[in-house]
């Protein structure tokens, strides 16, 4: 297990650092900036995020990580600087872009494969076809059998389960997660955790994946982006290299993973009043 | 509630007052009530005699095209001043104000305006009925989680496709004003039937009092009250089943 650590505070005018993937930037950050009105949320944001790879942008609650991501979706537009999604401006949410919601943003009357169908429905696809992708991802997040049940007769995490299976129907390049599992118990999430990676193995997606778990941050990435609050700046970029192929549980146990908690902890503690 | 040990069922309540109903009538006690049993027998009177029959049809009419129209004007107002903050200033004054005025005092005013027949009644009943309907589908609008927006939004719905998920994530609160404006728009169709005085249940009620067939006016008096709370009934049960689905928002 390794991990290469790249201090780059104060150095945000450069592009992010190739990492240890070397892959092709998918997602091209450049120069973002976000206010609102006297307050600057966001600034001087300068990052590449690689293709496949899961890269987590962890920050205290003010950091503006949320608002950056809702600027890679096109659903807030940045006060200065652009966004490139595979070499093309953003300049609205696109079909290489699925977004997963905190809150799950389930349609409370439509089923659970009406609602894993909704992005598919919403290009005109015909029903019996949508709803066979739908039934295929609904049983891929493990929700099979509760195909045409309602969102309020699941549990948080089976419904965050649907806002995955909803975001993966419809083949975006980019997966976007705003803090997917903070609504959701700790069981719950620690399953949730184990789940992603395992998709990871079978659906070659780039994530952009936003907490405030250090924890998770860690457990999760191949790139942690660590903000700093007001105003939301790049701090640090971390690259970890932890194998994720054998037991997930291991890894929670695994001192290189929890040295690298650590760390970041003591980083970010002087924010936390 | 129970007494000497028996459970009484809902209605019991309903029958003591008609109890003491009949023995006010009975005695003669107050000269306005008949009693409740001459009362009932009225009413197969007024329902069988065919001014009846005309004064229902032209308030059914009435109150439908008045309803109709204050659903269609409300809902939409109601989603722009949820949707539009710069007409919602414009408007949320005024129409909290007519939601709450004495609207029965406008009802000359309409006369004038539309004359002494069904349109005076339709205008009354929108006007009745419309305040609530939009205040109600503004709260609707204004409860809707923002992420629900963003989610339609992110998955590139079409702006049509934007507006179907906002009518259906308000859907309870719009039923809710819907259920609200039904019933105040039976009193708009009975007031302005009454100031109007000359068609429908409004001829009916002057023909009653002023020939002082009370037993008729009353029984004209129970049937209107039962045909609102059976509207109001109806769209409860809808709201009910709307309220099931919704169940999961937060």
């Amino acid at each position: 297990m390794t991990m290469a650590l790249d201090d780059k505070a104060g150095d945000r005018s450069s592009d992010a650092p190739d990492g240890a993937g070397g892959a092709a930037p998918i997602v091209e950050v450049r120069g973002v900036a976000k206010h609102y009105d006297a307050l600057v949320a966001l600034d001087g944001i300068d990052l590449d995020f690689e293709a496949g790879r899961l890269t987590s942008l962890l920050g205290p609650s003010g950091c503006g990580k949320t608002t950056l991501l809702k600027i890679v979706a096109g659903l807030l537009e940045p006060t200065a600087g652009e966004v490139r999604v595979k070499g093309r401006p953003v300049s609205g949410p696109g079909p290489e872009r699925a977004f997963v919601f905190q809150d799950f943003a389930l349609l409370p009357w439509a089923s659970v494969l009406r609602n894993a169908a909704f992005g598919l429905e919403v290009r005109g696809m015909p029903k019996a076809e949508r709803e066979a992708i739908a039934r295929r991802y609904v049983a891929e997040v493990g929700l099979s059998g509760f195909e045409e049940k309602y969102p309020h007769e699941l549990s948080g995490g089976m419904r965050q389960r649907v806002g995955l299976a909803r975001a993966l129907a419809v083949d975006a390049d980019v997966l976007l997660m705003d803090e997917p599992f903070s609504a959701v118990d700790e069981q719950t999430r620690r399953q949730f955790q184990e789940d992603l990676i395992r998709l990871r193995e079978v659906e070659n997606k780039t994530f952009l994946f936003v907490t405030h778990s250090i924890e998770e941050a860690v457990y999760l990435s191949d790139r942690i982006v660590l903000l700093s609050p007001r105003p939301g700046r790049v701090s640090r970029v971390i690259d970890l290299d932890i194998p994720r192929t054998g037991d997930p549980e291991a890894i929670r146990r695994d001192p290189v993973y929890l040295d690298m908690v650590d760390e970041i902890w003591r980083g970010l503690k002087h924010y936390v009043e | 509630m129970t007494l000497f040990g028996y459970r009484l069922p809902r209605m019991a309540s309903l029958v003591f007052w008609v109890l003491i109903w009949e023995i006010i009538g009975r005695f003669e006690l107050v000269l306005l009530f008949p009693p409740f049993t001459e009362v009932i027998g009225a009413m197969g009177e007024v329902l069988t005699s065919s001014s009846f029959a005309s004064a229902a049809a032209i308030t059914a009419w009435t109150y439908v095209a008045g309803l109709g129209l204050a659903i269609v004007v409300g809902v939409i107002m109601g989603l722009l001043m949820g949707l539009v903050p710069a007409l919602d200033r414009l408007l949320n004054m005024w129409v909290n104000i007519f939601v709450s005025a004495p609207l029965s005092a406008l009802v000359p005013v309409i006369m004038i305006l539309f004359g002494m027949g069904a349109p005076t009644v339709v205008v009354t009943v929108f006007m009745f009925a419309v305040w609530i309907i939009a205040l109600d589908t503004r709260a609707g609008v204004l409860h809707i989680s923002r992420s629900l927006i963003e989610m339609s939004h992110s998955f590139g719905a079409s702006p049509l496709k934007r507006l179907e998920i906002v009518l259906l994530a308000a859907l309870p609160e719009i039923l809710a004003g819907i259920r609200l404006g039904v019933i105040r728009g039976v009193k708009g169709v009975v007031i302005g039937q009454l100031l109007v005085s000359i068609i429908g249940v409004g001829a009916l009620f002057s023909l009653y009092s002023q020939n002082f067939l009370m037993a008729h006016f009353w029984a004209l008096v129970l049937l209107l009250f039962a045909f609102a709370l059976t509207l109001a009934d109806l769209v409860a049960r809808l709201e009910h089943r709307i309220e099931y689905y919704a169940g999961a928002r937060h």
